[in-house]
């Protein structure tokens, strides 16, 4: 026979007011197996909980049942209660009168009677309760990040600071990511490689980081606290343990005409190259597509073709055999910060879900640019020196037009998100354009400008009154040749008229994506995406930098399009969470989860089917002798969270949910 | 291949020569037409601009008339029918108030949607034949494609091309082996209706036309709407009048082009019925001369 103890909370007014908590302990305490029922006015004040130690202690209670708010509010203080008093935690449970009963009723007999029901409802499930401990894992600390941008970085450095291993993985030959690219930031206009460059150091030197460039994520196997994570580093045809960034491979290399990545198509590169000066890690590669040697060597051509790098390397760095290479990787925690391409603003799309605007003429005319393009043109290291000169005749462009929303906010397009980043850099661009062309006119086409931030709107301002932007509200239908110059053809909302420019040059603020192929590296990671494969996190106000799987964290642009102070704190943050999940050596969680019965499981695996987390495990059963008896399903721990699909799903009724039993929901309902 | 017919108004009048070309170009790509029997007219600009009703009301019919001769497609010619027919289509299958009002006025529900086809989806969709059946390709010569504003507008109803930046028209005088031109006003306005009523406006709109096609290099401009087709071809003497911008443009159906390309004879194509005179362009490309004396009584 169970020793039950009831314990109604008035809540103040908030319970007491409409449900008579008198009568409800009353009408409990009848149940059989209840040997102890009061109401206080604070059941989770001090004293209120002193009520309940006392009661477990003097009458020996192996079930206590709270009637009060809802279990988020205070059921980890009841059952902290319960423990402090030798009770198994798990053995305290609440009935919500408050949310499910009085806030919602008026009439104080119906609500009391109710409230009855609940409190009956809960002291039956707990007869069946049983106790359980919190589930320890171990936890593997060190982190893995994925992305070397400025949020990548960050978060690098700040797990590494704080005393963790790290290994960060770019895609790329060097970390840096489009901050390395951008000339001047908004709203201070420091300029971007100088406070970044300073931190792609750090991060090559830090002692606790491991950086794996050219390399990406293969696969990922296991749960928070132990991840082994399958890197492929790619070949980079050079050593790099032998390279030591001499730089002589670059000037012999006789293929100099490959429009480079860096410079946005605007410059040169070289077949074996370094993308740009500051790189980190400062060794070279070779890209084979477009390297002499290699295309020979793809036609089967005998004769040795080029290899001009590797005479001239006197370190013998140069690796024509180099193959991509595996390893593994054990750590505890991922980041994702994988960041975000440009939205083609032209009529070939990678998506069929997304349009193009076949009239602006981008890709046909060339001063018609993206806003990277203006990036490069700008920047003191671009193809120009830091002068803005039209791509077509290298001339100043004396009238120059700006326009926002490419993409964003057009639901015709695909996109109908605002790219947030946008009005702030149009912005800067017209204060670029006004420094460095004395006299020039700089014109922006705007539907909203989004300036929230600090310092941001004043900073718009500045671009309007004292850098003498024109700003015209409305849209461009049509973008032509008229001899040298583009005319810009649209309209002015605020005045109601249509306006036609003749600029030199068009640049064009493109919609922001996620990055190419992050679809593939969410499913590697269990993390779900939205419509626009932007990632998604665990609670967009709450648990903003953690996701739906445990252990795997995201910061920057590839969970949404994100300014570089918003990403360097959503990084920071991430950083914060890995810090505290490495703080103890072993993880604790509650251990409510499935649990599967061996000698009923036949082996049929509908769970493995279900489970949206990936935690059903196949385990072999084998006899004394070591003979294979039948296979069945087993609960990964650390991965489970709980959620009771196996448990609807199993035909043999072989998986139970600690703390949620069938025997306890049975029991509850009939007790109604 | 077997196709409804809509002419319009047009191509058994002012576009005669349209009607013409595409009488022996279709044949010769192996496609027979059946007019709808009892047409009327498809409503554009005159039901449209008083009624809406009417505007739907009448292009409805026209559907109704083909539904029941159990035609699969219709093919409209005209720019203007092919719009009027396909936005009555999408006004009957999206807004219930006005397809219950049309259908009581008919006397008809509709259950089958008929695809309606432009001139530009029927020829995009024959590339091929047209390529392998042309005797005579057009080398060497550079046209305009000029689209106007109906033939792949509003996006939502035609849901045919690229609204803002198409190429059907280009993919077809590929086909013929002239080169098609890159040029800026291919879906500028042309005056279309106000022809009669605001002649100065078509002649300024419809002038900068074609100073834009021939700054692109072009020889010719292919067309596939009868109203576009008058005012850049028959407007062309006015248009000079404002001072002469270069040698008469010759305005053709893209169905006489493709005509031309197939070796057929100009006469046949109706090309002599233009105001601006197409004989030096058919010099150029070794077409039947237009010249000969007593030429229409010989075809």
């Amino acid at each position: 026979m169970s020793r039950i103890g009831v314990f109604i909370c008035h809540c103040g007014e908030n319970i007491g007011r409409t449900v008579d908590c008198a009568r409800v302990a009353k009408s409990l305490s009848e149940l059989p197996g209840v040997v102890h029922s009061i109401d206080y006015k604070y059941m989770c004040s001090d004293p209120g909980q002193a009520l309940i130690k006392q009661a477990i202690r003097e009458k020996q209670l192996d079930g206590v049942v709270v009637g009060a708010c809802s279990p988020h509010m205070h059921e980890k203080t009841f059952r902290k209660a319960a423990a402090t008093a030798g009770l198994n935690p798990f053995l305290c449970e609440m009935a919500n009168l408050r949310e499910h009963c009085s806030w919602i009723h008026e009439d104080r007999d119906r609500a009391t009677d109710k409230a009855v029901d609940l409190g009956r409802f809960i002291v039956e499930k707990i007869k069946y309760n049983r106790p359980l401990s919190t589930i320890q894992i171990p936890v593997e600390r060190r982190a893995l990040v994925i992305g070397g941008g400025i949020a990548g970085i960050q978060a690098a450095l700040d797990i590494a600071d704080g005393g963790r291993e790290v290994i960060l993985v770019e895609k790329d030959p060097s970390i840096g990511g489009h901050m390395s690219q951008l000339s001047e930031t908004f709203p201070t206009l420091d300029c971007s490689q100088c406070i970044l460059t300073p931190r792609m150091v750090e991060v090559a030197q830090h002692p606790r980081i491991k950086l794996l460039a050219y390399s990406e994520v293969d696969s990922v196997e296991g749960y928070i606290g132990n991840f082994q994570v399958r890197i492929r580093r790619k070949a980079r045809s050079v050593d790099e343990t032998k390279c030591n960034g001499c730089g002589e491979c670059q000037k012999c290399c006789p293929n100099k005409k490959i429009p480079s990545e860096f410079e946005e198509g605007l410059g040169m590169r070289t077949a074996i190259y370094v993308p740009f000066p500051q790189a980190v890690p400062n060794i070279p590669v070779i890209d084979r597509a477009n390297c002499a040697f290699f295309k020979a060597r793809a036609k089967r051509v005998k004769k040795a073709v080029c290899g001009k790098c590797a005479e001239v390397c006197g370190r013998q760095a140069v690796n024509f055999d180099q193959q991509d290479e595996f390893i593994t990787e054990k750590v505890g925690a991922i980041v994702a910060a994988t960041g975000y391409q440009l939205y083609s603003i032209g009529k070939k799309q990678d998506s069929k879900n997304l349009r193009g605007y076949g009239e602006y003429g981008y890709g046909e005319i060339p001063d018609v640019i993206d806003g990277l393009q203006f990036e490069r043109l700008a920047s003191a290291s671009g193809p120009t020196g830091g002068k803005i000169l039209r791509p077509s005749d290298q001339k100043e462009p004396k009238t120059i037009v700006f326009l926002q929303c490419i993409g964003s906010r057009d639901r015709a397009k695909g996109i109908e998100y605002c790219s947030k980043i946008c009005c702030m850099y149009v912005a800067k661009h017209t204060m670029l354009y006004h420094h460095k062309v004395h006299g020039g006119k700089a014109v922006v086409f705007y539907m909203d400008i989004r300036a929230g931030g600090k310092g941001y709107d004043e900073f718009v301002r500045r671009a309007i009154e004292e850098s003498h932007a024109l700003y015209l509200r409305g849209r461009v239908s049509r973008i032509t040749r008229n001899g040298e110059t583009i005319r810009v053809q649209g309209v002015d909302t605020l005045s109601g008229e249509p306006v036609s420019i003749d600029a030199d040059m068009v640049v064009l603020a493109t919609a922001i994506r996620p990055q190419p192929g992050v679809e593939a590296l969410a499913q590697k990671l269990s993390v779900s995406y939205d419509q626009h494969g932007f990632l998604n996190e665990a609670h967009p106000k709450l648990r903003p930098v953690e996701t739906n799987t445990a252990g795997v964290f995201i910061a920057g642009a590839c969970q949404s399009p994100r300014d570089i102070p918003d990403s360097v704190a959503m990084a920071s943050a991430t950083a914060s969470k890995v810090l505290g999940l490495f703080s103890k050596e072993l993880l604790e969680r509650e251990p409510l989860i499935a649990r599967v019965d061996g000698l009923t499981c036949t082996g049929c695996f509908h769970c493995e089917r279900v489970c949206p987390y990936g935690a059903v495990e196949r385990k072999q059963v084998k006899d004394r002798k070591g003979r294979l008896l039948k296979i069945i399903a087993e609960v990964n721990q650390g991965v489970c969270q709980g959620c009771g699909t196996c448990q609807a799903t199993c035909p043999s009724k072989s998986v139970d949910l600690d703390g949620f039993t069938d025997e306890q929901i049975y029991a509850a309902v009939n007790a109604l | 291949m077997k196709l409804g017919y809509f002419p319009g108004c047009s191509l058994h009048a002012t576009a005669r020569e349209y009607e013409e070309s595409l009488s022996v170009v279709l044949p010769a790509l192996d496609i027979k037409l059946e007019e709808v029997q009892d047409w009327a007219c498809c409503g554009a600009t005159s039901a449209h601009a008083t009624s809406h009703t009417l505007s739907v009301a009448l292009p409805a019919r026209t559907l109704m008339q083909a539904e029941k001769q159990n035609l699969a497609q219709i093919f409209a010619p005209c720019a203007a029918c092919y719009n009027r027919l396909a936005a009555a289509q999408y006004a009957l299958a999206h807004d219930e108030r006005i397809s219950s009002q049309v259908e009581s006025l008919l006397g008809h529900s509709f259950e089958h949607p008929i695809k309606i086809l432009s001139i530009a989806q029927l020829l995009n969709g024959l590339t091929e034949e047209i390529r392998k059946s042309a005797k005579n390709p057009l080398k060497g010569v550079k046209v305009a494609c000029y689209y106007g504003c109906l033939l792949v507008r509003p996006p939502e109803i035609c849901k045919f091309d690229d609204p803002e930046a198409p190429s059907s028209l280009e993919n077809i005088v590929n086909a013929t082996g002239a080169t098609p031109v890159q040029w800026d006003m291919a879906l500028e306005c042309c005056g279309g209706g106000f022809s009669l009523s605001r002649t100065a406006s078509v002649v300024r709109l419809s002038r900068a036309i074609l100073r834009s096609a021939r700054g692109a290099g072009a020889q010719a401009l292919a067309v596939a709407c009868p109203m576009c087709h008058s005012n850049l071809d028959f407007r062309q003497r006015a248009i000079n009048r404002l001072g002469a911008d270069g040698a008469p443009m010759p305005i053709l159906f893209i169905s006489q082009l493709v005509g031309l390309s197939l070796g057929l004879n100009s006469v046949q194509l109706g090309l002599d019925r233009h105001f601006v005179n197409p004989q030096p362009f058919l010099e150029r490309i070794n077409a039947t001369s237009l010249l000969q004396p007593e030429h229409r009584e010989q075809a």
